[in-house]
């Protein structure tokens, strides 16, 4: 048995000895691309960044998340792209002209090409928009061509793709043809689910997408050369596009790590260019001392997160109570103590950024005494005497330690202000998500990223009560009328105040209790410029460089 | 030289002396009490249990905060003399927190080592005993339990019966025993080999007896190690457990939750996490020097 | 002894069997499916989706296919990552854990034992008291406060060890020390409590009274009769750790097979549910059995069910 010592022996020296020569192994980082005082023309432009997990697919008619659209920003490119000023500008379209009822655009292609050197014509986007239409794709975010005549009939089984709006009339030319007036068609062109594919290798070779390689061509300014899934996606300069003297980055390197502490920790060691939103996440314990030191960014975006209330349960049946409750929080106090991120308190359901007159809202933050108000009325509505009566309340969402803070604050906040003691109900994501949608809940947290910069993308939702993001059985017929009438109006303003007076509606019957909107925050290099983020939150790098 | 026979005399015998025994006689559990109290360790981690106990009782009462209110404006404050261990991202008292969560903790803990002991120990003695045909099929249904996937027996627990402290038990028993009675299988196994058990069994003693005389006592070490990992392993679990969701509701807290929480706030707020790490330190050390002693204690050829 | 072989993997067919059927059942009831998300489908998309994925077929239709499957080695599409099929998912992830849990048990192995030996051969001596003391630190640190602490000292403070991701083999050494802390601790306790046991038996006064020195009586006669528990606690905990820590890997950023068997969970993504699941009962069943075969050749004097006795 002397063998056996001796194996355990030899086991440790072995291991010993590759600690040895491998001390000498330089610690990756610090020899990146941040280093400021490089020679200015010798700066590497090469880009590292975490996109925090592995995109589920990289077709554009498939990708229904964040992660997998940041990286399709990035290779392919639109009829139009958003601008560094937030306005969409053309881009795979050189010339865009819409007809008088505003239901006709015919969008005239640049000369441009894939990868590959393939043209990109128009029966690429006719290719890709009706692949994403066809119910065989399973394409989830097909909602989002909708607004095309006749995409809703042909995705939901009950028309013909034949008849669908959309025509490609030669190589250069694409004739869309719309349900509705739709003054955000432009931006929407601009979204993940309008981006074109190469028909050409699409047709012959149906998993084109799941691979980089020569399948898999952009007409972006990057092509993907590596997807190492689980683990990194490189990105490089795409040498025909057609606007790549504007792309400065020769290549990006993104990285997937899900855990916010180890992306800044990385960020400090010069590992990473950028940690935060929006392709990750920074600890929220980080982000005072983040901020003391100046280094953090903030930039509010078009999103909001709110609580749900089931209308068609007790107490939330009645109107007086559910506004109630949302008057009885201090916003200001959670967002200065727990979210930490320069959010705004949100007494709205539709961004400042789209309308800039809900920075002050509907009502005041915090207004204890109106909520007792509500609260008594409510009571004698519903026949109770005192709080005592009411039935129990929980209060529902998934599981995150942002979540759940947030909860536990709120949930101190009614005690304190209406004396209704709460309980937490903390869930599971599938578990909770089934919950809310078959109205198996009181209270719920929600929230909604704006797709696109359109204020009916907030309120839309709430037009039927069995709608997909609806989830609190409210609906209401002037809402539905004055929605329908946004649809068909097509003075620019006159919309813009129908919209404005169905929000008002939301806000006088509160079926769901706004508390803040959304803002980006991150760090990034100080020598990295022009990185273009959007309204909406999402990134592009076309533009951007090292100094 | 030579001694005269005079020089011996006879003593003779009494009867009685022949049956004084040196010393006083006790019964097994006085004399494993004995063995027990000479180590100094085994004390030294009895004492500091009882401290633990008397605090998880007492400490929650020892401050004017409780555990659940909030105070936002003072969040993040390093220890003082008005917060003794300091307060958490929501402004909430450290140490009374710390207490309740002992609490929980030292609950589960013993809770489902008891659990895992009476339910490990039987199947895994009864199906190394058995052998053959038994033990196969008892060790073959234990296999399954454990390649079922963890979490979605517990998911489809949390549902059924609702998230709570008894449901958590539940779900960290349901295949907790499952690696005491592989150990305690083995040991019989090798055990009931041995002489003595031949012997009881020529004597006529029943399975029950052979057991739980023979086989039981004498794979008390192993048992005892096990439980000792058994209990940190019930904490960690019900953290990681209430990390997905499918623990504690908040604002109870127990000290894996407040370990949770704490740790990525380790550079910024090191109390958070250094608290209830520590004392999940001392408690299990405190457990594991317990049960060396009992061990030492019980294992009669250590007797003097 | 080949027949005692052919009769174990028989009932190891049988309980990866019963596995099997068991998560799938469990797997459908529970609430939620592959397509929950936050915007409700609409039905006919729902519909659509089920159909293309057969979830639309009778339950039995569905299990019956899914064996058939598995027996060609085919666990079919990923719900949730479009790219990749559940084969593909196994067969990238797996080397990765695989080789991190290898350290991690070679260092818990040779760590464990050599400090269970020392502490018993020692016993009650401060080489004793130092042993078992690290032995509770490693049990009583979880490993996720174990990695995180690693990483905060020694990679970002300190700047010896990289931070994250699998790249050399620097980048293993924290992930592999994080995830064997407690292996290593336990084993060490396991070790010595029988070791203690070992030595106090007479055939070790036997040899001492012959004359063999205290390190051949140790290599020889007491190890391995101590091994026991040690093995026995192995078999589940190599399948364990070779199929991955799901917070170690999220720590570390590894891309290794861990974070599947808890994201498929709360994805639904069912095949992938099905195919770790088979996967790791595979590993966990052949360690067991490889376990029980260790048995027999360290302690001769256990006879295995099926063996020559059945008693």
């Amino acid at each position: 048995m002397k063998k056996r010592l001796s194996v355990l022996f030899s086991m440790l020296l072995v291991l010993s000895m590759f600690l040895a020569a491998c001390g000498g192994n330089d610690n990756a980082g610090n020899d990146n691309g941040g280093d400021k005082d490089g020679s200015k023309s010798d700066v590497p432009q090469e880009l590292r960044v975490n996109i925090n997990s592995e995109p589920p697919s990289l077709h554009p008619g498939l990708a229904k998340d964040s992660t997998s659209g940041t990286v399709l920003r990035q290779t392919f490119e639109g009829l139009t792209r958003i601008g560094k000023d937030g306005k969409p500008i053309e881009a795979a379209a050189e010339k865009i002209e819409v007809s008088e009822d505003q239901k006709v655009y015919t969008f005239t292609l640049r000369d441009a090409q894939w990868s590959n050197g393939d043209p990109v014509v128009a029966k690429d986007f006719e290719y890709a928009w009706k692949w994403a239409l066809d119910p065989n794709n399973q394409s989830e975010y097909a909602y989002q061509l909708y607004y095309i005549k006749g995409a809703e009939a042909a995705n939901t089984g009950s028309g013909s793709m034949d008849d669908v709006g959309i025509v490609a009339k030669d190589d250069k030319t694409l004739e869309v043809t719309l349900e509705n007036p739709t003054p955000f068609f432009l931006e929407l062109t601009a979204f993940y689910t309008y981006l074109p594919i190469n028909s050409k290798i699409a047709e012959a070779n149906k998993d084109w997408a799941n691979d980089a390689g020569e399948n898999y061509t952009s007409n972006g300014p990057f092509v993907m050369t590596e997807w190492s899934h689980s683990d990194k996606i490189v990105l490089e300069k795409n040498d025909t596009y057609w606007d790549k003297d504007a792309v400065k980055l020769e290549k990006i390197e993104m990285i997937m790590i899900n855990d916010p502490n180890t992306e800044l920790s990385m960020f400090d060691n010069g590992e990473l260019h950028w940690a935060g939103a929006p392709t990750g996440a920074l600890p929220t314990d980080a982000m005072q001392a983040l901020k003391d030191d100046g280094r953090l960014i903030t930039k509010p975006i078009a999103g909001i997160y709110n609580y749900k209330f089931n209308t068609t349960v007790e107490p939330f049946n009645n109107a007086n109570i559910r506004k109630a409750f949302t008057f009885a929080i201090n916003r200001q106090e959670i967002i200065d103590n727990i979210l930490q991120g320069e959010q705004l308190p949100a007494q709205a359901i539709v961004p400042p950024t789209m309308f800039p007159e809900n920075e002050e809202g509907y009502f005041a933050d915090n207004d204890a005494e109106k909520a007792k108000e509500y609260l008594q009325k409510g009571l004698e509505e519903l026949g109770l005497k005192d709080v005592s009566e009411l039935p129990a309340i929980t209060l529902s969402y998934n599981t995150s330690e942002g979540h759940q803070k947030i909860a536990q604050a709120i949930q101190d906040m009614w005690k304190q202000n209406l004396g209704v003691e709460v309980t937490l109900d903390n869930q599971e994501w599938a578990v909770f998500l089934d919950k809310m949608h078959s109205l198996d809940y009181q209270v719920g947290r929600m929230g909604w990223l704006g797709d696109f910069n359109d204020a009916i993308n907030f309120l839309e939702m709430y037009r039927d009560a069995d709608g997909g993001n609806n989830d609190t059985g409210w609906e209401s017929k002037k809402f539905q009328d004055l929605l329908a009438q946004s649809a068909v109006e097509t003075d620019a303003e006159k919309r813009q105040q129908l919209l404005k007076d169905a929000e008002a509606v939301i806000m006088d019957e509160m079926p769901v209790m706004p508390i803040y909107f959304y803002t980006e925050n991150w760090v990034q290099a100080d020598n990295l410029k022009d990185v273009v983020i959007s309204g909406l939150g999402d990134v592009q790098y076309k533009w951007a460089y090292f100094e | 030289m030579q001694i005269s026979k005079d020089k011996f005399q006879l003593v003779g015998t009494h009867l009685t002396d022949a049956e004084k025994i040196s010393k006083p006689s006790l019964s097994f559990w006085k004399d494993v009490f004995v063995r027990f109290k000479k180590n100094k360790l085994a004390i030294f981690g009895l004492v500091l249990l009882i401290i633990l106990i008397i605090m998880a009782i007492a400490g929650p009462h020892m401050t004017p905060y409780d555990y659940a209110t909030n105070d936002l404006s003072n969040k993040n404050k390093a220890p003082s003399s008005e917060h003794w261990f300091g307060t958490d991202d929501l402004g909430r008292d450290v140490f009374t927190r710390t207490w309740e969560g002992a609490r929980i903790s030292i609950f589960i803990g013993v809770a489902a080592a008891l659990i895992d002991l009476f339910i490990g120990v039987l199947w895994g003695g009864i199906s190394g005993y058995k052998g053959g045909r038994t033990d196969e099929f008892m060790m073959r249904l234990a296999d399954v339990l454990y390649g079922v996937p963890y979490l979605l027996l517990v998911i489809l627990l949390m549902v059924v019966l609702g998230q709570g402290l008894g449901t958590m038990i539940l779900a960290m028993t349901i295949t907790g025993w499952i690696n005491m009675a592989r150990i305690v299988r083995g040991q019989v196994l090798s055990l009931k080999s041995q002489e003595y058990v031949l012997a009881a069994k020529t004597l006529g003693a029943s399975t029950s007896r052979i057991m739980a005389k023979h086989l039981i006592p004498n794979s008390m070490a192993p048992i005892l190690v096990t439980m000792t990992l058994t209990i940190p392993n019930a904490i960690f679990t019900e953290a990681f457990l209430s990390y997905l969701g499918l623990g504690l509701t908040p604002p109870l807290a127990s000290w894996g939750t407040m370990a949770n929480d704490g740790l990525p706030a380790l550079r910024y707020y090191p109390w958070r996490l250094f608290f209830p790490a520590t004392f999940i330190c001392l408690t299990i050390f405190a457990f594991n020097v317990v049960g060396d002693g009992l061990r030492d204690a019980l294992d009669p050829r250590l007797r003097k | 002894m080949a027949k005692c072989i052919g009769k174990r993997l028989l009932y190891m067919l049988i309980s990866l069997w019963l596995i099997i059927t068991a998560t799938f059942f469990f797997m459908r009831i529970a609430p939620g499916n592959p397509f929950t998300s936050e915007k409700k489908l609409p039905p006919e998309i729902e519909a659509n989706l089920n159909a293309h994925f057969g979830l639309d077929k009778p339950w039995y239709a569905q299990y019956g296919d899914y064996l058939l499957r598995i027996l060609k080695w085919d666990f079919g599409p990923s719900f949730k990552y479009k790219a990749q099929t559940v084969n593909d998912l196994i067969s990238e992830g797996f080397p990765v854990s695989a080789a991190l849990g290898l350290e991690a048990i070679l260092l818990a192995v040779a760590f464990g034992i050599i400090l269970g030996i020392i502490a018993a051969l020692k016993h009650n001596k401060w080489q004793d008291y130092t042993a078992m003391i690290v032995a509770v630190l490693g049990i009583s640190v979880p490993s996720f406060i174990m990695a995180t602490f690693l990483q905060y000292f020694l990679a970002i403070k300190m700047g010896i060890f990289p931070v994250a991701r699998w790249e050399s083999f620097m980048h293993t050494v924290l992930p592999a020390i994080a995830l064997g802390s407690t292996p290593m601790a336990f084993i060490a306790r396991l070790t010595r409590s029988s070791m203690l046991e070992v030595l106090s038996n007479d055939y070790i006064k036997t040899a001492k009274a012959k004359g063999l020195s205290s390190g051949v009586i140790t290599v020889k006669h007491a190890i391995r009769n101590a091994l026991l528990p040690v093995v026995t606690y192995m078999g589940p905990l190599t399948a364990g750790i070779l199929t991955g820590s799901f917070v170690i890997e999220k720590i570390f950023g590894i891309p290794g097979l861990g974070s599947h068997f808890v994201t498929s969970i709360s994805n639904r993504d069912y095949t992938v549910i099905m195919g770790v699941t088979v996967f790791y009962s595979i590993l966990l069943l052949l360690s067991i059995l490889l376990v029980d075969i260790a048995y027999g050749i360290i302690d001769p004097r256990i006879k295995l069910a099926g063996g020559k006795k059945g008693e």
